[in-house]
Parts: C-alpha cells; structure tokens; sequence
C-alpha cells in the first residue's frame, strides 16, 4: 500500500470544528497525504470544498449549523467525484448509520491511529468502503435476520453470508489482509464485499435503517 | 395630528397618514363619527407602536380590536340612523365611545411589555423597580377595574338609552349594542388571556429546562471537573492519564447514548461491564462491539467471565494499548472473540506457565456446555474464541460430551 501512496499523493480536505484536532490530524497525516486544506464550519467547507476539489475529505460528525450531514448534503450531488470519510468521536448508531446514508463513505471513530487512518483514507479514494468494527456491528445488528419482519426487497434488505462473515471478521478487528487470508479469498473480493454491505447500507429501507435515521431526524 | 392616532394607523395598514386624516375629517360631519373613531383608535392604538422594537407577533393583535370597535361604532351610527333620531343616535355612540375608551385603559395597562420595559429601565435600583413594579400592579389593578366600569356603564347606558322606546326592534338593537360592547372586552380580554397562559407555559419549560441544566451540572462536576483535576495532578504519569481518560470516556459515553441496563440482567451489559473494568484496571482500550442481546444465567456468566480472563491475559501479556472485544448472539449459540495483535505465544508451551488460560477459559467454558479455541502465533497476536450453545438441543449434546 505504501508504494500506491508514492505514485500520487492524496489530497485531503479537513473538516472538523475543533482546530486542536484539525492541527493534530493535519500533522500525523503529513507524511502519508497533502491535507490541501481545512475548514471550521458547514459553510466555509462547502465553499471550500468546492473550490479545491479534493480527493477525499474528512469529515466531523458533530458540528454547529447541521453538522457533517449538512456538508454531505450541500456536496454530494454537484461534487460526486468528492468521496467523504466521517471521522467522529461519537459511536452512536444512528451518527454512524446516518452519516452513511448520506453518503460518505466509510466511518472510523478518532481514537484511530494515523496509519490507520491514512489506510483508510487511500480505500475511500479507491472507491471503497471503510468500517469501523463497531460499524460492523451496527449492520450486523441492523440487518439481523428477524423471522418477523417484512422484507421488501431481498436484494437490498438482506446480506449475504459470505458479506456476513466478512463484517464479523471485521467486527473482531481482523484487517482486511487478514480476513482474505482467514476466508481464502482475495483482498479485492473483500473490498468488492464490504463495498456491496455500503451500498445496502445507503439504498435499503430496512425499519431498523429508518428507525436509527429517524432519530436524527434524517428520513 | 394630535396624539399620532392617523399616523400610526396609516403605518399600520401601510397608506400615507394623509388619507387616514382625511378619512377622519371626512367622517367628522355625520355626528361627530369622524372625532368619536379618533378618540377610539386613540384609547385602543398600543404605545408601543412609536418603540422601533415591537415584537412583530402582535401586530395582528394590535390590529384586531380597533377594527372591531371601529365596526361597532359603525354599525351603531348606521343602525341609529335607520331611526332618524339624531339625539339618540349621538348618545349612543358616545356611549360607545366611553366603552371603547375604556377598553383602550384595560388593553393599555395590561400589556406586560411596557411593565417589563419600566422595571428594566431601572436595574441600577432594583429596590426602586419593585417599587415601581408594585405600584404598577396597584395602579394597573384600579385601570383595569376603572375600564371594566366604564365599558358596563357604556352599555347599560346604550341598553338604557333605547329600551324606553316602545318599539321592539329598538330593544333588540340595545341587546345588540350590548352584544358589540360585549365583544369588544372579548376582544380585548382574549390576547391578554392568551399572553398569561403562554407565560404560564414558557414559565414551566424553563423550569423543566432548569431541572436539566441542573442534572447535568452536577454530572459535569462530579465526573469530568473531578477526572481532569485528578489527570492535571498525574500529568507525569501517562498510564494513569491514560486510564483516567478512558474511564471518563465511557461513562460519558453511556450518560449519552445508552440506556441502562443491568450487568447482571443482560449479557451486552455484563461483557461491556468486564470490558470496563479491564480497561480501568490495565490502563488499555477494549474495542467491544456487541451484536444481539438477551438475558444472563449461570451459563451466560460463566461465558462473560471466561471472556474477561481472556481480555485481562491480553492486557497483561500482549504488551499492546488496544483489543478487541466481539460478541455475537446467534440463535443457537453465543459467540465471543477476544483479539489482540499483541506479542502472541506458541499455544502448545501454554500448559506449562499459564494456567489461567487453562483452568479459567477452556475449563471454565466446557463445564458449562461450550468450547473454547485459542489461536495464537508468537509475534502475530492472539485470538481466543468462545462459543456457547444456547438451544435445548445443543445445550444437552454439549452437556453430555462433557
């Protein structure tokens, strides 16, 4: 992975309304990324985020003025090239599942060490999803096969069991290295799995999803 | 022109005070209609139209008792000149006037903004604002009382005035007179009512919003004030720091997000509880995602307990800061993984020197009907394994293998 980061280096976009935080990120990152820019609130970001076009940014989940679902909200549709990691200290479900339904891409919480964080941030520009383990769990828990609801569309509304046993290695802090290894496949098919989770994650109207959208007031 | 009757009006209904005037002039021949509107827009107009901060809420308000009272006087004027008696006609709508100008008094006095306005006008003397504040009550409570009269003379007199006449439709008219006078205190009294109940109301949601504050006061200064004074004082101590910080972390975290439950009822509480103490008393981070829930027996305690020694044989031999902690309710079996990337050891010298793994988990676990695998390679951390059969069916198979 280190040789991908030398071919082009990252552009990486900060958004958090804590400027200690921002200055810490922006210092672990240094050697791993070019943080091109930051911002303090929902609309310096949006106007910034605009004008510089990065490849990915790091967004906090809890900001004044509508937080980091208002940014998603603003970017989302003229800037799809744009791809958002929500990065927050709060583990609450519906912060979690909300801030993907809007449309970032990963979740990690910001106790995350920077190498970690630098991974993630090189999978989200690839086009794939990043999970925390407690993500992980969320949907496993969301998406629980429960003989008594209704479900509306298979396609959306259920994982499959190989994704199921991808999210559980990912839930027990496996790499996704480590999860290839442990299930025989390849980290591309990992990706291409935990990808499928995401996008089942966004599009599915499984009550669970609502409910925890619900109450952030985000359906 | 002469209290700022027409031009407060015009501003109120948006046309150039000069038309307003000119309504009036033109209104004053047909028995002084013109002068008796003016004294009540005049008694009715709030002062506070002049102040530039009136709360735009109640300019409805402001608007709707002069329209009802300028209607009243109307339709006197009209109904009193269906009768031809031009003597009669002006008492009435003199009387009406008195009504009107009366009500002005009550809708005046009542208003809460100006009292408000007069007792913050004085905050350097407060002693002197709640004189005034009392005195303002009195005066207000004899206005108040001093308008009541002279709206019921009003139409005692309007009724009086026209019930000698034989005619049965003048009586009628002095019920109907009695009925507008009537309406207007309605009109008048209804937003005063109206204000003191959402006083009322806004009164009790700051006391609600006060419990809360206060709530939370107090858990902010038992918990965090206490941890960050304690965290200044072992600065130099980064474990103790550390170990601090987490454990104010998490009870944050559950004051926040998390609805209470009992250790001892449910089995995510009791393994997020071990989790907890483990990372108080070992200074490192449980990464604990739990899927499902249920409740706890002997069983379940035995497999939370297996769980906590595997996280504490982590945290003393791994030598790392973070583990994992996952736990699954399955519907046929209780799965938990304790995961470490850690230092890790070759699992078949373990009989020798670790006789927690041993006795405390893999015995501890087939006693009560489940298994346990370790998997470990030295450098590459370790993975303990826990599984715990929970239908009938397998519950007995496992018992009996045992």
């Amino acid at each position: 992975m280190t040789d991908q980061a030398e071919e082009r280096r990252l552009r990486v976009f900060l958004v958090d309304d804590h400027a200690m935080f921002r200055a810490g990120v922006r210092a672990e990152l240094g050697v791993h990324v070019d943080v091109v820019g930051e911002a303090s609130s929902v609309t310096e970001a949006v106007s910034r985020i605009a004008a510089l076009e990065p490849d990915v940014v790091l967004l906090d989940v809890h900001m004044p003025e509508g937080g980091g679902r208002a940014v998603l909200d603003a970017m989302r549709r003229t800037h799809p090239q744009v791809r958002f990691l929500a990065l927050s200290v709060s583990d609450a479900a519906e912060d979690v599942i909300g801030l993907i339904r809007a449309g970032a891409r990963g979740y990690v919480t910001k106790t995350i060490s920077p190498d970690e964080l630098a991974a993630a941030i090189r999978r989200v520009a690839e086009g794939d999803a990043v999970f925390s383990p407690r993500l992980a769990g969320f949907v496993l828990d969301a998406f629980a096969a429960r003989p008594d609801a209704p479900v509306a569309d298979p396609e959306l509304d259920q994982l499959t069991n190989r994704e199921r046993e991808v999210l559980r290695l990912l839930a027990r802090g496996y790499a996704y290295k480590e999860i290839a290894k442990e299930l025989f496949i390849s980290i591309k098919t990992v990706e291409t799995h935990v990808s499928n989770v995401l996008r089942k994650l966004q599009m599915s109207n499984r009550y669970e999803l609502s409910r925890w959208a619900a109450d952030r007031r985000l359906v | 022109m002469v209290a700022g009757v027409a031009s407060g009006i015009a501003r109120h209904l948006g046309i150039p005070p000069v038309r307003v005037r000119i309504a009036f002039v033109v209104l004053l021949p047909l028995s002084g209609l013109g002068l008796l509107l003016y004294a009540a827009f005049w008694a009715v107009l709030p002062l506070q139209v002049r102040t530039a901060a009136a709360p735009p809420r109640r300019n409805f308000m402001h608007l709707l008792p002069f329209i009802a009272i300028g209607l009243g006087l109307l339709l006197v004027q009209t109904l009193a000149f269906g009768f031809g008696a031009l003597g009669v006609t002006g008492l009435a709508g003199w009387l009406v006037a008195i009504i009107a100008v009366g009500a002005g008094i009550i809708w005046h006095e009542s208003d809460p903004e100006r009292r408000r306005q007069w007792s913050e006008t004085l905050p350097r003397v407060p002693w002197l604002g709640a004189v005034v504040d009392e005195s303002d009550r009195r005066a207000f409570l004899l206005r108040f009382i001093g308008g009541g009269v002279l709206v019921s003379v009003g139409i005692i007199g309007v009724v009086a005035v026209y019930s000698p006449a034989e005619n049965f439709g003048a009586v009628i008219n002095g019920i109907i007179f009695a009925l507008v006078g009537l309406a207007g205190v309605a009109v008048v009294a209804g937003p005063v009512l109206w204000r003191t109940y959402n006083q009322l109301r806004t009164e009790r949601e700051g006391r609600i919003r006060e419990m809360e504050r206060a709530e939370l006061a107090a858990m902010v200064h038992d918990q965090v004030l206490h941890t960050l004074a304690l965290i200044q004082r072992n600065a130099a101590d980064v474990k103790a720091v550390q170990r601090l910080a987490r454990g104010q972390e998490r009870s944050l975290r559950n004051w926040l997000y998390k609805p209470i439950a009992s250790p001892t009822e449910r089995f995510a509480a009791a393994l997020e509880q071990a989790a907890a103490e483990v990372e108080d008393t070992y200074a490192i981070t449980v990464e604990t995602v739990v899927v499902g829930d249920r409740e706890t027996d002997e069983r379940v305690g035995a497999l939370v307990a297996a769980a906590r020694e595997a996280l504490v044989n982590a945290a003393r031999h791994a030598k790392v800061q973070t583990v994992s902690l996952y736990a699954e309710v399955e519907p046929d079996q209780l799965s938990v993984f304790v995961r470490d990337r850690g230092a890790g050891f070759d699992p078949s010298t373990v009989e020798d020197h670790r006789h927690g793994v041993r006795g405390s988990i893999i015995g501890r676990m087939q006693r009560h009907g489940g298994r346990a695998k370790i998997i470990s390679e030295p450098g590459d951390g370790t993975e303990v394994r826990l599984f715990l059969p929970t239908s009938r069916e397998s519950v007995s198979t496992g018992k009996d293998g045992s």
